[in-house]
């Protein structure tokens, strides 16, 4: 359901989404004074019903300077919109809790800078940049990703009141970019065969059938049993331990397995799993529903376990 | 709001910039108070300490409230408004929390600046103005955008404000000009300078140690010889003792001249006085502004001149004014007050006795001036409660009050009508803008007696002591000169020059810019040829002009320039191309840079390592996403070193 603001904007403005370059120019360009600039008139007329009453001539001078100050402070504020190329970049997958950042690349073709650009969403999201004499600049704007699927990045408004704050351009900007939202981890759970073989805690297994092959810097998903305690002890970076994998022993992420689950509940542990088999380097594959994938290893064959586990039962591809 | 220290300085500076000059006029306690918390606010911020609570603040507020009501008796009013300006802005610098709190104390300022020009509209004044403008606007912009730096900002200000120039000139021009007032002044809304509607001792010696402009005449026609130059105000009937006044308003009389002759015309433009007469050369018989006429000759304006005003009047200097004066007029003009100056009675009685008429005795008193030892000078002694028997018998020393007043004292207990006149008398040169100045140091009181047959006749009783002042001015007739502003005791000549050459520019500047009214809007349109004008008019001339300049800077801010290279490194690299190009080697629309590399380094052995140098840097920056400041300035570096 529409709010009544973007009903008014969609009939108003007539703004579809948008592929390819944008170029801001005078029919993309709104300009208002803004609510600062109203209280300046105010100031103004005191100013020159003052100036009438006594008589001043340079209070005159005075409030006419001002006056026309702000009046032309009206089309360096347009200026600071005009002739912007804007385009979408590509947007890196996330997590549903964390920020979606969503690229822009700012195209800025004259010999001025502009400044105090600020791009947010309707929900206030935002960020302010300034863009440097004939130069591109990419943007980015975070926007947090709740759930997973494809995330739009809704209709955009790019704002700027610089340099006297007096008047207020805008424009809108709705691109056809999108981010992939995978689901959100489930906590830190045991892979499935693992469950069945015994803990993975670094010290080798009584089966043998994983070899410590040496140590790498942690990333955030990396789950605590594998951090290596030791080295933190001697204060150099949080390292993980990381395990050869063994070819041939494949790791079957079954959706069927988690009947006592619920759907988010299964494909937040799927996700889980997932990047946990990743990292110990296993060869594991994914069975949904619609379909299997793999088993296979490598950042490839994780990307897409991820985007199946993100657009499961959306309808989408 | 992030406390950023240079806005706070920068708002630091444009408060004392808006509230320097002001230091002039306002108590001493003001100033300081605002600058010991301005002060205070900037230590503040120097050690980055937190700002002082809202109690404290507040107890200083009402410190502040209490001495302006004490000091000034008035929240409202001129001077006790313009003090709380001042004060609550600096107050509100040591509470600036959000960026709402920096706009206010920069509107504030922009009041602070408009409140100066009650006080003064002069050049300097106008100039100080500019530059808190720029100040202003520089620091608006730093609220606006606080990362842009100093020099960014400046350039920025300095941009809009000249390009808000023509439009405000033009605003300046068309803006109907409505005559205030629209509500109504405070009291003190208007000071007053110069002379008063009554004379004591010392009063005008006083008025005589100021050079302030009061007012500047532009002859039309022949110039009156200086002896004749005497500027009429207010004429004084009554005396008490020691104080002459205007007393009642006098009874309504004839006023006519007969046998007037030689007639002078001449414009004057009048500095505010804040009283009710016009001066004009004795004896105005016809003036361009609404004036009343008074039956002592005297132009009385129908409001207190509290603008400067300029208005053109015709004077004879030969005339016989009222020789059928109303008898109950000559009766006030003999009256003097009981029981004071027995001796200067009894000498003008031994006079009466002597002489044949009343013009024997008129040269008597003017002998006796001129032969007992009577000095001219601006520090007379004080005299007692008999002044001008203190005066004629004791001290002989007096400045021209002195001499005016025992003169008509003298002449009443004669017998014969007197009265005392003040005004102006003289008038400076000016070449450059060739008008004549009168100041308050040119201040002058002399008398008038009624002689049957004659009516009313002019005597200068100082002109009897010290001729000099009269033919020459003040600085050559006082014995001690060194009391007397500077320019008054025969300066350097290059200096005079200057100073006329100065009071010539600041004479243009009252009549176009601070006289600019309604009547000189439409005679300097009319001079344009643009027709007649009415206010509708006006309003419409000013949008039209207004949008074409508008017009014209948008076309000159938003034009397109010439379709070029957008960013630099592919600028360089066709540059590098070009010169190739010059000696033969053309890269074809096709030809990828390494292949281009490759042709041109087989075709020029001798360069084939700058070109495969350039290539290769330019492949960095192109391809390998290693663009820094100091990787372009390398390749520029390159490409400009490369000749061939």
């Amino acid at each position: 359901m529409l709010s009544f603001r973007q009903k008014f904007r969609n009939w108003a403005f007539r703004r579809t989404t948008e592929s390819g370059t944008v170029v801001l120019n005078q029919r993309r360009i709104y300009i208002v004074p803004s609510r600062q600039g109203l209280g300046f008139a105010g100031v103004l007329v005191l100013m020159l019903l003052g100036d009438i009453n006594y008589g001043l001539s340079l209070g005159y001078a005075l409030t006419f300077l001002l006056a026309a100050a702000s009046g032309m402070s009206m089309l360096h504020t347009f200026r600071n919109m005009a002739r912007i190329e804007i385009r979408a970049g590509r947007n890196l997958p996330v997590f549903a809790g964390d920020n979606a950042h969503f690229l822009f690349h700012f195209a800025n073709p004259t010999p001025f800078a502009r400044y105090r650009l600020h791009l947010h969403d309707d929900a206030g999201h935002g960020t302010v940049f300034d863009l440097p004499a004939r130069s591109d600049s990419a943007i980015q704007l975070a926007i947090p990703a709740r759930q997973r699927g494809w995330l739009d990045s809704g209709q955009l408004t790019l704002y700027s009141e610089f340099p006297l704050g007096l008047f207020h351009a805008w424009t809108y900007l709705h691109f056809d970019t999108r981010c992939l939202v995978y689901p959100q981890p489930a906590a830190p759970q045991l892979l499935p065969e693992q469950a069945a073989a015994g803990d993975l805690t670094g010290t080798r297994s009584a089966q043998g059938d994983e070899d410590f092959s040496g140590l790498r810097n942690y990333v955030s998903g990396d789950s605590l049993p594998r951090i290596a305690w030791k080295t933190l002890a001697r204060e150099q970076e949080l390292q993980v331990k990381q395990f050869s994998a063994l070819q041939g022993n494949k790791l079957w992420l079954d959706w069927h397995a988690l009947s006592q689950l619920a759907v988010e509940h299964r494909l937040q542990l799927l996700t889980r799993w997932v990047l946990d088999a990743e990292q110990a380097g296993l060869r594991y594959g994914l069975r949904l529903p619609d379909g299997e994938t793999g088993p296979d290893h490598g950042a490839a064959h994780s990307s897409e376990c991820l985007r199946r586990l993100a657009l499961f039962g959306t309808g989408q591809a | 709001m992030k406390s950023d220290p240079r806005l706070i300085y920068g708002l630091i500076a444009c408060l004392l910039l808006a509230g320097a000059p002001h230091a002039d006029h306002l108590p001493a306690w003001v100033s300081l108070t605002g600058l010991a918390l301005l002060s205070w606010r900037a230590l503040l911020c120097y050690r980055g300490k937190a700002l002082p609570s809202r109690r404290l603040l507040m107890l200083i507020t009402l410190a502040c409230v209490a001495g302006i009501v004490l000091n000034l008796h008035a929240l409202f009013g001129r001077e006790a408004g313009v003090t709380l300006l001042i004060l609550l802005g600096s107050l509100k610098m040591l509470e600036l929390r959000e960026t709402r709190d920096a706009m206010i104390l920069l509107y504030l300022c922009c009041f602070v600046s408009i409140t100066l020009f009650f006080y003064t509209q002069t050049i300097p004044a106008a100039l100080l103005m500019l530059g808190e403008l720029f100040l202003v606007v520089t620091t608006w912009l730093q609220v606006q955008a606080e990362n842009l730096d100093l020099r960014a900002r400046a350039r920025m200000a300095s941009i809009i404000l000249l390009q808000a120039a023509p439009l405000a000139l033009l605003m300046f021009v068309f803006f109907p000009r409505i005559q205030g007032p629209l509500w109504g002044m405070p009291q003190d809304a208007y000071g007053s300078s110069g002379l008063s509607d009554t004379m004591t001792p010392g009063s005008l010696s006083r008025l005589s140690q100021s050079e302030a402009v009061a007012f500047r005449v532009t002859f039309d026609g022949a110039v009156p010889e200086r002896e004749r130059l005497y500027w009429r105000g207010p004429v004084l009937w009554d005396f008490d003792g020691r104080k002459w006044s205007q007393g009642r308003s006098p009874v309504s009389g004839p006023s006519h001249l007969e046998r007037a002759a030689q007639p002078v015309h001449y414009t004057i433009t009048l500095e505010p006085h804040n009283k009710r007469w016009l001066f004009a050369l004795d004896i105005p018989v016809h003036i361009s502004t609404a004036a009343a006429y008074s039956p002592d000759f005297n132009l009385l304006s129908t409001t207190p001149v509290n603008t400067r005003l300029r208005y053109d009047a015709t004077s004879f200097t030969r005339y016989q004014a009222n020789p059928d004066e109303a008898p109950q007029q000559l009766d006030r003009a003999l009256a003097l007050p009981p029981g004071y100056d027995p001796r200067a009675r009894e000498l003008a009685g031994l006079w009466r006795q002597q002489s044949h008429s009343a013009a024997e005795i008129v040269q008597t008193a003017l002998a006796y001036f001129h032969r007992n030892g009577f000095t001219y000078t601006l520090e007379p002694p004080l005299l007692g409660r008999d002044s001008v028997d203190d005066f004629l018998f004791n001290t002989r020393q007096g400045f021209c009050e002195h001499y005016a007043s025992s003169f008509v004292f003298l002449m009443r207990a004669a017998g014969i009508p007197a009265r005392v006149v003040t005004g102006y008398q003289g008038g400076e040169y000016n070449a450059l803008g060739g008008y004549y100045i009168l100041r308050q140091s040119d201040a002058h009181a002399w008398t008038e007696v009624w002689l049957p047959g004659r009516g009313w006749v002019r005597q200068d009783p100082t002109a009897a002591i010290a001729p000099a002042r009269i033919q020459e001015g003040l600085g050559s007739a006082v014995s001690d000169s060194a009391l007397l502003p500077f320019f008054m005791r025969n300066p350097p000549q290059f200096l005079s020059t200057l100073r006329m050459d100065l009071d010539a520019l600041t004479n243009q500047w009252n009549q176009w810019v601070l006289g600019y009214d309604s009547e000189k809007q439409f005679a300097l349109l009319n001079r344009f040829g643009l027709g007649t004008f009415d206010w509708q008019n006006l309003v419409t001339g000013m949008a039209l002009s207004i949008a074409m300049v508008v017009a014209l800077l948008a076309m000159l801010m938003l034009r397109q320039p010439r379709r070029q290279p957008i960013d630099a490194v592919q600028k360089l690299y066709l540059d590098f191309c070009h010169t190739l190009e010059r000696h033969g080697i053309q890269r074809d629309a096709h030809e990828g840079p390494q292949d281009f590399s490759r042709r041109a380094s087989a075709q020029l052995p001798q360069h084939a390592t700058a070109i495969q140098e350039i290539v290769r840097q330019y492949l960095a920056l192109r391809y390998r996403n290693r663009v820094t400041v100091a990787a372009i300035s390398a390749f520029r570096h390159a490409v400009r070193r490369f000749k061939l």
